[in-house]
């Protein structure tokens, strides 16, 4: 990747992931853009490009991403973009217009509030309109699906998904933005009822609103702007098959793809982040990426205790950044998903200087 | 810039009404295909995709890149999303030029789309709450504010309405074809939102349209000349607040003067040969020509009474029929940015402007607070007529 331009992560922020916000989204980006400019002590004309990750569905509300524009600023009018993806996307546009050469700074947010709804209900939507979405296969469904099929494919077991759990869930305690931390044993979580069999709820994510941003600048700039800037060494992300019955719900090429494409093992990987939703997406996950089994996956507790749904990959970023801003790590990865039975992948490579 | 972006090829669907005949997958593969066949390119030498489209809502399809991706040979590949309102046509073709300028990706498919038929566009455009007033009453009163404002005659809205639709006709693919269209009909339709009548107002319509972009070393495998992408530019302001110029908003102001900056554009109306404005009514395109400093203040609507944004005038703006005889939201601005390269490459037909060089393809959505502006020219290096 070295034809490309050094561009670092300056600065993050992140909301704690809760049940409920009484506040809009744009509140929530709000309070995160003042962090950013506060601490890189940028004053918002600095910004050079500003690109935001939402989904109107989750509100119900078309165009419910123009009021977020109030939340990260655009008096004066500012340059500006939005997709209707995680903003872990927003991220890599973003990062792919800084290599353009002519600017420096960019401000990434993501933001999703899934309180006003019901996600089970709304993200059958998600699915083929005409043969799956009618017959209202939501995501917890799926899960269950892909589940299944690693069950019986001999490559997982039930208590494999109670390990990730219990690893995840112990692992928040430490996390102060986390929604749902517990020490519990393996046992305990597999005495639980199943809820979508062979799905147990805790195998399932919390239900999320929350935030995130990143301030990120290309190379002089980002050391004028911190004295640790976290190194975005790669990215890149591929999709799947919309159709469940035409993959291998075991496997996930387009992690594969995109894996090959950052060169997730051209040094020594000290942390992933992964968006594991799902407790068995982790299974399927570590498998993909070819990740050894001393490689501490979601330290942060993962998206199983916590997830934002649109800032939930771009969270993956922020705690990988993080852990290498304090020293914790050198190199690190950074995934986001989209899609049922992770259908669509995204990967970062991170680095110290 | 690390590399130069090109549009090499164009495909339009046919735009309609209701477009009951294809999927979802087959009014994006439509559009894709003939882009694809324009700029003799395959599926397999796409390195990336980007869509864009209003919001979800819609079609009541959450996040469609995810089911249309196997339509759009996108399985393996990245496939990304972009959503602006009524801009995202122009801002998706300015995001997937971004991805050939940073040197990422050499080939890349940008197509936008609406099927507006398959849910009811005026609930969406309120927000989704009842008793929407639709965008035509939100936009209304800004127009009799800019009719005050500049004392412009009541007839220039309906010269608009006119000179679109009879463009349209020279365009195949345009949804309204009203050869008998008079300014007498445009007057005596229902005023639906003074001062707004029925025929001044755009149609809700299905549709798509795509385009493939690569770089110089694509474009000279091109078979047809290429649109070379000169500069871009994107800017965005709140919805409201007090003070607002809500006839002539700050954000389009600063959007244009970043354009013809980049561009190396010191006098637009002289040196931009063709432009395809985003007028979805009428008055919207004398509003424009100001409110992108093509004209002066108060000038805009002298430029189109006097007919010089006729086909043959010494402004043509929206030759093909634009806004007015067009309207699948998501590809709308798509459409302005594809036939404004249209022009540059000289493959417009019946609605070609003669020597046609450089052009202006524009969109704006929301509150009128989203703006994406993009100058393509057959020319990579354009020299600009009278630019001394």
């Amino acid at each position: 990747m070295s034809r490309f331009d050094e561009i670092a992560i300056v600065a993050t922020a992140q909301t704690p992931a809760r049940r409920r916000y009484p506040d809009s989204e744009a509140s929530l980006l709000l309070d995160l853009t003042n962090q950013l400019l506060a601490e890189t002590r940028l004053p918002r004309s600095a910004v050079d490009f500003t690109i935001a990750g939402s989904c109107d569905y989750l509100s119900g509300l078309p165009f419910a991403f123009v009021s977020n524009v109030d939340g990260f600023g655009a008096w004066p009018p500012v340059y500006e973009s939005h997709v209707e993806m995680d903003g872990a996307w927003a991220l890599f546009e973003a990062w792919v217009r800084l290599q353009v050469g002519d600017i420096d700074v960019a401000l990434i947010a993501g933001s999703g509030k899934s309180s006003p709804g019901t996600p089970r209900e709304i993200f059958p939507l998600q699915t083929d309109p005409y043969y799956a979405a009618p017959l209202g296969l939501d995501p917890v469904s799926v899960a269950g699906l892909q589940a299944r099929a690693l069950l019986d494919a001999g490559l997982a077991t039930e208590r494999d998904f109670a390990a990730v759990v219990a690893r995840s869930r112990r692992a928040a305690l430490t996390n102060p933005n986390a929604q749902v931390a517990k020490d519990v044993s393996i046992e305990a979580l597999l005495a639980e009822p199943y809820f979508a069999s062979p799905l147990r709820k805790h195998d399932l994510p919390p239900i999320s609103d929350g935030a995130a941003a990143v301030l990120i600048a290309r190379g002089k700039r980002a050391r004028e702007l911190t004295d640790k800037p976290v190194w975005i060494r790669a990215i890149d992300h591929r999709i799947d098959s919309h159709h469940l019955g035409l993959r291998d719900l075991t496997d996930s090429p387009s992690t594969r793809l995109a894996a090959r494409g950052v060169g997730v093992h051209a040094g020594p990987l000290d942390v992933a982040e992964l968006c594991v939703r799902y407790s068995p997406e982790e299974i399927v996950l570590r498998r993909a990426l070819e990740l050894k089994d001393d490689t501490p996956v979601n330290p942060s507790g993962g998206p199983l205790s916590g997830h934002p749904v649109m800032a939930t990959g771009l969270v993956r970023v922020i705690e990988v950044a993080n852990r290498i801003r304090a020293g914790g790590a050198r190199r690190g990865l950074a995934h986001a998903a989209s899609g049922p039975a992770l259908q669509q992948n995204l990967l970062c490579i991170l680095e110290a200087a | 810039m690390a590399e130069r972006c090109a549009v090499v090829g164009i495909g339009q669907t046919k735009y309609a009404r209701r477009r009951g005949d294809v999927s979802l997958e087959g009014l994006v593969r439509e559009a894709a295909l003939r882009a694809l066949e324009d700029a003799h390119v395959g599926w397999q030498d796409l390195d990336a995709i980007v869509i864009g489209k209003a919001p979800d809502a819609l079609e009541g399809v959450m996040m469609p890149e995810l089911s249309l991706c196997d339509a759009l040979f996108a399985v393996g590949k990245p496939i990304h999303r972009v959503h602006t309102a009524g801009s995202v046509g122009a801002s998706t073709a300015i995001s997937a030029a971004t991805l050939v300028e940073s040197g990422r990706y050499q080939t890349v498919l940008t197509l936008g789309y609406e099927k507006q038929s398959d849910g009811n566009a005026t609930w969406a455009l309120g927000g989704g709450r009842s008793g929407s007033q639709g965008a035509g009453g939100s936009f209304a009163p800004w127009i009799r504010n800019y009719i005050q404002r500049s004392g412009a005659p009541e007839h220039v809205g309906w010269k608009v309405a006119v000179k679109d639709r009879l463009n349209a006709c020279k365009n195949p693919y345009a949804h309204l074809q009203m050869p008998d269209i008079t300014i007498e009909k445009v007057k005596e339709s229902p005023l639906l939102w003074d001062p707004l009548h029925f025929l001044e107002s755009c149609p809700s319509s299905d549709g798509a349209a795509a385009m493939v972009l690569t770089n110089a070393e694509g474009a000279k495998r091109a078979p047809r000349p290429p649109a070379w992408v000169i500069a871009h530019a994107k800017r965005t302001e709140f919805s409201q607040f007090p003070g607002r110029d809500t006839v002539k908003p700050a954000a389009g102001v600063d959007c244009a003067k970043a354009l013809y900056q980049k561009a190396g554009i010191t006098n637009p109306r002289k040196q931009i040969d063709v432009a395809e404005l985003y007028v979805p009514f009428s008055w919207y395109e004398p509003m424009w020509l100001e409110g992108h400093l093509i004209c002066e203040e108060n000038e805009g609507w002298k430029m189109t009474d006097a007919g010089e944004t006729e086909l043959d005038g010494a402004f043509p703006v929206n030759p093909s029929g634009g806004v007015l005889s067009s309207n699948a939201i998501g590809a709308s601005g798509m459409i302005r940015c594809l036939e404004a390269a249209s022009q540059v490459r000289g493959t417009a037909g019946a609605y070609q402007v003669d020597g046609a060089k450089v052009a202006l393809g524009h969109a704006y959505g929301g509150a009128a607070q989203y703006f994406a502006m993009w100058i393509v020219a057959s020319d990579p290096e354009p020299r600009y007529r009278g630019s001394r």
